[in-house]
């Protein structure tokens, strides 16, 4: 499935939620799935450091393809990394590199990827794409 | 439980005062604004909001170096301010008031004219384990800069300093003794009296960091004898951008002036530039002129309500929210000093602060999490950074209720 496909199901996906604190217990649940990072990649090397939160993340070329573990000390950007990882895994490094993922605004949600918040997820999602790169090479 | 409710309403209207503060009656995410992130900033009366329109109306002008009319007015009303600064801390004159841009830049300035220039190497700054980031890097920078130590004073379990640990560290290499008067991480009030009775006994100078204790009590810094105290206006109900350094005549009049430019001069040629006298030897370039002015009517604000009741109902508000707080079995306190200010940091075992803070901002509810900028504060603990809800007089046990509500479905949501 294409980086848009997994966007549009997501998008559709929340669509269900009438409130804010069904969309936000479907989003904790989320993070509870998420394909996490060993426990012994959680060291400097694969953490993104947020002033409150933080993100690990580690990533692997499988048959051209990528695919990332990731892990948060906090369950909503947990959620959101979850997302990201469901999006972003299982496709090639240059579809990686050339997307401008919507979903996050489209989903409303858009509010933690504010600078202000200091979670680590604005430089999870570059990480991502940097490590698409460095396949690429 | 019910008497502490009861003495709120004997203390005194909060109402009417919560009418002083537009801000307060605005919703966040549907639902009625809960403000208790007055330790970052406090939210402004309409008499502090209306001094700008009125400045810049009908006084706009240039300071100190105008002879028209409005450079007057606008000068008189700056030094009118300074005045009410100067009364409001008990200063003996209104030259030991230095008008800068915050707390911050008040302790960047001591560091970088008075420690630059007298510091050597080995010379000691002692400061606290509580204390802000701004406490301590300019410290550490003049301290690289100079060759001079830094040394800290360790605090316990319960966020209160070790005294026996500050009179070894006190001694007679100390210089400085850089120390808050009030932890905005954890609310403890500090021993001041006996820290700087142990720094005067080694002939130390003495800089308070006072931007978490105006807020909330009368400070007199001639009882106090210290050399230095900062704070800054938006903290006290007045505009940001501004703060005060306040310093001893005698002391101010010997250190060199900070940055360079006008109105801190005398006079100036290519060859050599004398120094305008103090305070205005520390105020190069246009000021905060507005901010300046508006800080005097955050004070005459304060000044108009009865302190003692302000006390007594905060620590009120204090009482109250630790008893609901601690209704949940789940909430660890952060700093159970014996004195504290009514801040309350804590954390919900099992839960990360951010979550919480995100789920309460949720319901309208404004606390902060995170480190407070006190890292080490945070590293002593071992915690990533706390949930602090910090109390003005304007807040209320209604409020305090929502907080509660707000963090059962916190909990419920993230179990």
């Amino acid at each position: 499935m294409s980086i848009a496909a997994k966007e549009a199901e997501i998008v559709e996906e929340f669509e269900m939620f009438e409130d804010w604190t069904e969309k936000y217990e479907y989003l904790i649940d989320l993070g509870r799935a998420l394909p996490l990072i060993d426990e012994g990649l959680k060291t400097e090397e694969y953490l993104i450091k947020g002033c409150q939160s933080q993100v690990w993340l580690n990533a692997e070329l499988k048959e051209g393809k990528v695919f990332y573990k990731a892990d948060s000390d906090a369950q909503i950007p947990k959620g959101i990394v979850s997302l990201l990882v469901r999006v972003m895994s299982d496709e090639t490094p240059e579809e990686i590199v050339h997307t401008e993922l919507s979903f996050i605004d489209q989903i409303g949600l858009k509010e933690h990827l504010s600078p202000t918040r200091s979670n680590g997820l604005v430089s999870m999602i570059k990480q991502m794409k940097i490590y698409a790169l460095a396949f690429q090479l | 439980m019910e008497t502490i409710v009861e003495k709120e309403k004997q203390i005194f209207n909060v109402q009417a005062i919560r009418a002083d503060f537009p801000i307060l009656s605005t919703m966040v995410n549907g639902k009625p604004l809960v403000y208790f992130d007055n330790g970052a900033t406090s939210q402004k009366p309409q008499v502090v909001i209306d001094s700008f329109v009125n400045y810049y109306s009908y006084t706009n002008a240039n300071i100190h170096r105008g002879v028209h009319h409005l450079s007057q007015m606008a000068t008189d009303a700056y030094e009118v301010a300074r005045a009410k600064v100067k009364d409001f801390i008990h200063a003996k004159s209104s030259n030991e008031i230095i008008f800068t841009k915050g707390t911050t830049e008040s302790i960047n300035l001591v560091a970088q004219t008075w420690g630059r220039n007298y510091l050597k190497p080995g010379d000691e700054i002692v400061i606290t384990a509580m204390e802000h980031h701004a406490n301590i890097v300019p410290w550490q920078m003049v301290c690289e800069q100079t060759g001079a130590v830094l040394k800290v004073i360790p605090m316990d379990e319960n966020g209160e300093l070790i005294l026996e640990e500050a009179e070894k560290i006190i001694g007679l290499r100390t210089r400085m003794l850089a120390v808050m008067h009030v932890s905005n991480a954890l609310g403890t009030i500090n021993p001041i009296g006996q820290l700087m009775d142990m720094a005067k006994k080694v002939g130390a100078l003495i800089l308070i960091d006072g931007a978490q204790a105006v807020p909330h009590f009368k400070v007199d810094v001639q009882a106090l004898d210290c050399d230095f105290y900062v704070f800054s206006a938006h903290k006290m109900f007045g505009p940001s951008g501004v703060g005060i350094l306040y310093g001893k005549e005698k002391i101010l009049s010997e250190i060199p002036p900070y940055q360079g430019g006008g109105d801190m001069i005398k006079t100036v040629t290519f060859e050599k530039t004398s120094y305008n006298e103090v305070p205005f030897k520390f105020e190069a370039g246009t000021p905060n002129i507005e901010g300046g002015i508006a800080i005097g009517v955050a004070i005459d604000y304060l000044n108009a309500l009865n302190h003692e009741e302000v006390l007594k109902y905060e620590n009120n508000l204090l009482q109250y929210g630790t008893l609901a707080l601690q209704s949940i079995e789940e909430v660890k306190f952060i700093g159970k000093a014996l004195q504290k200010v009514p801040v309350i940091s804590f954390n919900i075992e099992g839960l990360h602060p951010y979550d919480v803070g995100f789920i309460l901002d949720k319901q309208g509810i404004a606390v902060r999490t995170g480190h407070h900028c006190a890292q080490p504060v945070m590293d002593f603990f071992k915690v990533p950074g706390t949930i602090r809800a910090s109390f003005a007089f304007y807040n209320t046990i209604d409020e305090i209720d929502s907080m509660i509500a707000a963090i059962h479905l916190a909990k419920k949501m993230l179990k």
